[in-house]
């Protein structure tokens, strides 16, 4: 009898263990895991979008590869959640993903609210309008009345609500989930007008069978500052985030790119480069990081502008201008925090 | 005082171990090791909600119900704006919910008596047609249904601004929605619908007193007709006579969208003939099977009695029949209203599409959204619940 | 007999036909189609209804449409019909997801194993050794579709050994219930110390066995409908059967318990569920616990499916005789004894059309796992649409998949109303 209450009690000792698991730091748990788990978008063209075997490409998947490459020394130590504008926040909360790199608006309640920390805005954008030409309509102050499509879950759902309010304009909006179905709405003509981010939407044009039935209105009706988030708490964790984004930029502003960078690694005097690209100093074991670690995030994908050039720029099918995400001196509002 | 339960009190003092091994007591020990193991178990999932909650910086709090919601509805039945606070977003979601599950439930009756009806046809081809109908429709996911009819009506019917409107303009069906003509109450509608009202208590008191003079003299009167005749007559006269003080509002081509009429959107539409179609096919099923429940002999000893075909199947046989159909039907409408949640699919508006959606979102209070969600649709499935047990013990066969 | 009256026939005249009227097809068609006036008006008005809609269906979906095609650009060219190419050309997405194709034959051949696994339990002509095959099945299949090292399952079933050795030692001197506790004990020790230490330990010094692992982010399709499917209904039998025992015992609490729950899931819709396997389910875990969304689905449909199952069990409880309860008292037996032996035996048996169905239900709702971001057959539908070859491809695919989903259920209910017959004739009395 002694013996089974003693097994009994072993086996409510076991249970009671149960609960005591502490959480580590993120970037213990990801190193633990040998991978990183980043949230991206269902599909916006350029943005985010899988290739033919599967892989998640675009813009804001090569951040997340570039962050992996400087925590692990190789791009493909990441592994990629597609998220919703409805889900994106709950998967980072409950610590589903690592990182969201997806065109997501830096807010005031996001950060303070919902408690995450952005890192530097990696895309400055604006909400804007795509209409038919056939239409006829040249500015967004005349579309009242209108039917428009939106993403639910989005800032641009609460601008719209705020800008159509404050010009006494009436609208009906249709929700809906994702870039691909309001594509699909707004092709089949229930709605007049397809809103979302301005580099959401020549995206989207740029992958339509005749782009040029179809145009954006002059009207850019919010700041729409898209950075790479994490949850609050884990300083470390946001730091390299921020970090990994300011070496792209940095990189694009001294010229390093991916196929170079071994060798200015060598030859340059430029002590912020060779700080970045762990030649002198190690910035890398100051984040938990390799001392490579620049020097993989550059090499993973190439710099800020490499980037951007191969997946949304002037030679592809989306064609985004640089604009507002130039460097400083070609007039734009990149601006990188100095490495030293 | 028995001898034997002296022998017992002397012979057994309590001891632990009765606790386990005698029966008179084992129940309590399993009771409070549950409620203990409940407890703890309880009190494992919320201490986990609050250190997570912690963790991450969060509070429980449904103060954020008061603030702006700052996003706008299309379908709402009571005045709701971007500034309104998301509790008025909730309740024009619930609204939403109910609108469709009642109107849902209605249009699933109708369809469901007629095809279980029609089921049990010695027509052939009729008999066979509603059993395609009802296994094709059972057989495949609701969900697929809502959202076919959601692409059929965006893919097939037109755009707007080449919308042909019907039956002279007062029925426009476009790729975005219906327009319906919508009824503009003049001065003087006021009075008509108290008349109305008034005729249709006329009709309750003649039906009365037909019945009774029935039982009286056993002669049988037109009731039907004549209580149509009583409800609609008055009223019509004095429609006229008033001037027409009810008109029609007919939807007109204006800008992007017709304006005027009544505005039915395709969201609603698509979920409301899908939910439709689909729980009527299993009511149909409750209601063939609640007929052939009646034993011949019934219709057999109507017959006898010389009740014609259609008064056997008003007094003898459906008053039964419905007994063993109303159970299942409630609990079909229970599905419908639950199944009314998958409108998130198609962009309706309704409970989880605001609260649960929207709100939920801007607001990343997954935990009270999604509460307050569940405990709406917890509390309509214990009040159909309810219903349905106050109406079986009503019904329930008073036997000896 | 008179052989002299001469107008008396001495044969039989050879039958004649029955009158056109009454027989073959004509007959049949006054009988069934025409018989009184409003049938015939009904009849006619239902024909020309249905050759309406076959001639404008019938074109699109068999004549005009087209099988072999690489885009839907393609497709146009070809005919006008309907293009099923879609249909052809992403038959593996829509039946397996993303999962590897050189390893097909994995969930090909669980598929084919779950029916030699349930066959037993369904004809009891079958040998019943083979139930030792349905009892190992769930590990083998998941082993089989996720891949990994043989070595965790295999001390699974160590376990599950144990765990019968630990409960008949602990019945020879203890209550069943206790018993089914320090069994309880064992597997939460073995799961929570022993199991991936012991596994990590064999595979590090015997090295892998096994199969190639497989990311549960690669299920997707018609796979993902079976797994959660069939899982959430094999997993929520035992839990139905504990919650009916419990809804019908005469502890207050207990019954309290179990009644509240049931009613809490069956009140609420199962995308609630699902987004609270999505987006809740984690902060009910402690901190750092994180398992991926497949599992926290299948986990919300077994409790709900456990639910409805039990409200089936409770009505083959119901459904049984009060004489074979009073039976197993008067042998003596205790209620644990009674139950195991003669009450559930019974009773499952009762139940088994009632679990078919409840399975078709929930073979049906797990297309809502759509909803929350899985790739089954519908929410696979949209980034097929959204490919470049087949970007404006709207009624083919839902089509195939409603005809998929149409002939699995469609057998079982007919499978289930055959049993609901074969039962019937056994108890009628």
């Amino acid at each position: 009898m002694k013996i089974k209450l003693l097994t009994l009690a072993l086996g409510a000792a076991a249970v009671a263990t149960v609960g005591t698991s502490a959480s580590a730091a993120t970037l213990d748990d990801v190193k633990a895991k040998g991978f990183m788990q980043c949230g991206v978008s269902t599909g916006v063209p350029g943005f985010a979008f899988t290739d033919d075997n599967g892989d998640w490409q675009g813009f804001d998947p090569a951040l997340c590869r570039a962050v992996a490459a400087a925590i692990f020394g190789d791009a493909n130590a990441v592994k990629f959640t597609p998220t919703t504008g409805k889900t994106r926040f709950t998967a980072l909360a409950s610590g589903e993903v690592d990182m969201l790199a997806r065109n997501t608006t830096e807010t005031f309640s996001r950060d303070v609210d919902l408690k995450f920390t952005f890192a530097p805005v990696n895309y400055y954008d604006g909400q804007g309008f795509m209409v038919r030409k056939s239409l006829g309509v040249t500015s967004a102050l005349n579309l009242s009345g209108a039917t428009i499509c939106i993403q639910t879950g989005t800032t641009t759902e609460l601008n719209l609500a705020d800008y159509f309010n404050t010009n006494n304009m009436t609208y009906e909006p249709v929700p809906i989930e994702t870039n691909a179905e309001a594509q699909e709405k707004y092709l089949a003509n229930a709605c007049d007008v397809y809103t979302t981010d301005a580099s959401g939407l020549a995206a989207t044009r740029g992958s339509f069978e005749k782009p040029d039935e179809h145009m954006l209105l002059p009207e850019i009706i919010s700041k729409e500052p898209l950075a790479p988030l994490s949850r609050h708490g884990d300083d470390q964790w946001a730091d390299i985030i921020k970090w990994v984004r300011n070496v792209l930029v940095i990189a694009e502003e001294k010229g390093v790119t991916a196929a170079n960078a071994d060798e200015i690694s060598k030859s340059s005097k430029d002590k912020e480069v060779l700080r970045m690209l762990g030649t002198l100093d190690d910035f890398g074991s100051k984040l938990g990081l390799p001392k490579s670690w620049g020097m993989d995030a550059i090499k993973a994908g190439g710099n800020y502008a490499e980037i951007f050039n191969r997946y949304i720029g002037p030679d592809t099918p989306i064609a985004l201008a640089r604009g507002l995400n130039a460097l400083p001196g070609d007039g734009g509002l990149l601006y990188a925090a100095p490495l030293r | 005082m028995t001898v034997a339960s002296d022998f017992a009190d002397e012979a057994e003092p309590f001891r632990i171990s009765q606790l386990i091994y005698d029966k008179r007591y084992r129940s309590y020990t399993i009771q409070v090791v549950t409620i203990m193991m409940f407890m703890l178990a309880v009190a494992w999932l919320v201490n986990n909600v609050v250190e997570n909650f912690r963790e991450l910086g969060k509070d429980f709090s449904f103060s954020f119900l008061f603030d702006a919601a700052s996003y706008d509805i299309n379908q709402r039945l009571i005045d709701y704006s971007s500034d309104s606070p998301h509790w008025r977003a909730a309740v024009v979601g619930i609204l939403n919910t109910l609108v469709v599950a009642v109107l849902g439930c209605i249009f699933a009756t109708v369809i469901g008596v007629a095809v279980g009806v029609a089921r049990l046809s010695k027509n052939w081809l009729v008999s066979r047609l509603m059993t395609i109908y009802i296994e094709g429709l059972r057989n495949v996911p609701v969900l697929l249904w809502i959202l076919l009819a959601s692409t059929a009506f965006s893919a097939i019917l037109p755009s707007p601004r080449q919308a042909v409107p019907l039956l002279g303009g007062g029925f426009v069906p476009t790729n975005r929605g219906f327009y319906l003509p919508a009824p503009v109450f003049e001065s003087g509608a006021m009075f008509l619908g108290i008349l109305f009202l008034a005729s249709l208590v006329a009709a309750w008191i003649f039906k009365r007193w037909a019945a009774a003079r029935q039982q009286a003299t056993g002669e049988i009167l037109p009731v039907l007709w004549i209580r149509l005749g009583i409800i609609i007559v008055p009223t019509f006269l004095m429609y006229f006579i008033l001037g027409m003080p009810i008109g029609l509002e007919l939807p007109e081509l204006k800008g992007f969208n017709f304006q005027g009429g009544l505005y039915v959107r395709n969201s609603f539409m698509a979920l409301w003939l899908a939910l439709s179609l689909y729980t009527g096919a299993f009511i149909a099923e409750n209601v063939r099977a609640g007929i052939q429940a009646i034993s011949h002999g019934q219709t057999e000893a109507a017959s006898s009695l010389g009740l014609p075909a259609s008064r056997t199947m008003n007094l003898v046989v459906l008053p039964q029949a419905l007994r063993i159909i109303i159970p299942p039907l409630i609990s079909q409408y229970l599905n419908l209203t639950k199944n009314s949640s998958l409108a998130i699919a198609v962009g309706y508006m309704d409970i989880t599409g605001t609260l649960g959606g929207i709100t939920l979102n801007q607001t990343g209070r997954e935990m009270e959204t999604l509460l307050l969600v569940m405990l709406f649709y917890l509390v309509v499935s214990l009040l159909i619940s309810a219903a349905m047990n106050i109406y079986n013990s009503s019904v329930a066969l008073k036997e000896r | 007999m008179k052989k002299d009256i001469a107008y008396v026939a001495t044969e039989m005249l050879p039958e004649l036909p029955a009158p056109v009227n009454t027989h073959g097809p004509i007959a049949w068609m006054r009988a069934n189609l025409f018989s009184t006036t409003r049938d015939s008006v009904l009849t006619i008005l239902f024909t020309v209804v249905v050759l309406l809609a076959l001639y404008k269906l019938l074109p699109w979906l068999l004549i005009d449409s087209v099988f072999l095609a690489d885009s839907l650009r393609n497709c146009r060219e070809i005919d006008t019909g309907g293009c099923f190419a879609v249909v052809v050309s992403r038959f593996n997405q829509l039946i397996f997801g993303f999962y590897p194709p050189q390893l097909y034959w994995r969930p090909i051949l669980t598929f084919v194993l779950m029916f030699v696994a349930f066959a037993p339990l369904l004809h009891d002509n079958l040998p019943r050794k083979m139930l030792w095959f349905t009892a190992v099945y769930p590990l083998l299949a998941y082993w089989m579709l996720w891949g990994g090292a043989i070595w965790g399952p295999l001390l699974i079933l160590a376990m599950v050994a144990g765990v019968y050795f630990v409960y008949q030692y602990a019945s020879k001197t203890l209550s069943a219930g206790l018993s089914l506790l320090a069994a309880l004990a064992f597997v939460v020790v073995w799961l929570l110390f022993i199991q991936t230490n012991l596994s990590d330990a064999i595979t590090s010094t015997i090295g892998f066995v096994g199969l190639e692992p497989i990311e549960s982010d690669k299920f997707g399709g018609f796979l993902i409908t079976f797994v959660i499917g069939v899982t959430g209904i094999v997993a929520s039998l035992p839990i139905g059967i504990v919650l009916a025992l419990g809804r019908g015992s005469d502890m207050p609490t207990v019954k309290m318990i179990c009644v509240g729950f049931i009613e809490f899931i069956r009140g609420v819709p199962l995308i609630t569920l699902l987004f609270v396997a999505s987006t809740l389910l984690n902060y009910f875990l402690p901190p750092g616990t994180n398992f991926d969304l497949i599992l926290r689905v299948i986990i919300m449909v077994t409790l709900f499916a456990a639910a409805y199952m039990a409200e089936v069990i409770r009505g083959g409880l119901a459904a049984l005789p009060r004489g074979q309860y009073e039976a197993a008292d008067a042998l003596g037996l205790n209620y644990w004894q009674g139950t195991q032996l003669i009450v559930l035996p019974q009773a499952l048996k009762i139940s088994i059309p009632g679990i078919v169905n409840t399975f078709i239900g929930l073979f049906k709702d797990t297309t809502l796992v759509s909803i929350i971001g899985l790739l089954d057959p519908i929410g696979i539908m949209q980034p097929i649409r959204s490919t470049a070859e087949w970007n404006g491809i709207v009624w083919e695919l839902p089509i195939f998949v409603g005809l998929v989903f149409f002939i699995f259920c469609f057998t079982m209910s007919r499978y289930s109303m055959y049993f609901e017959r074969k039962l019937d004739t056994g108890h009628r009395n």
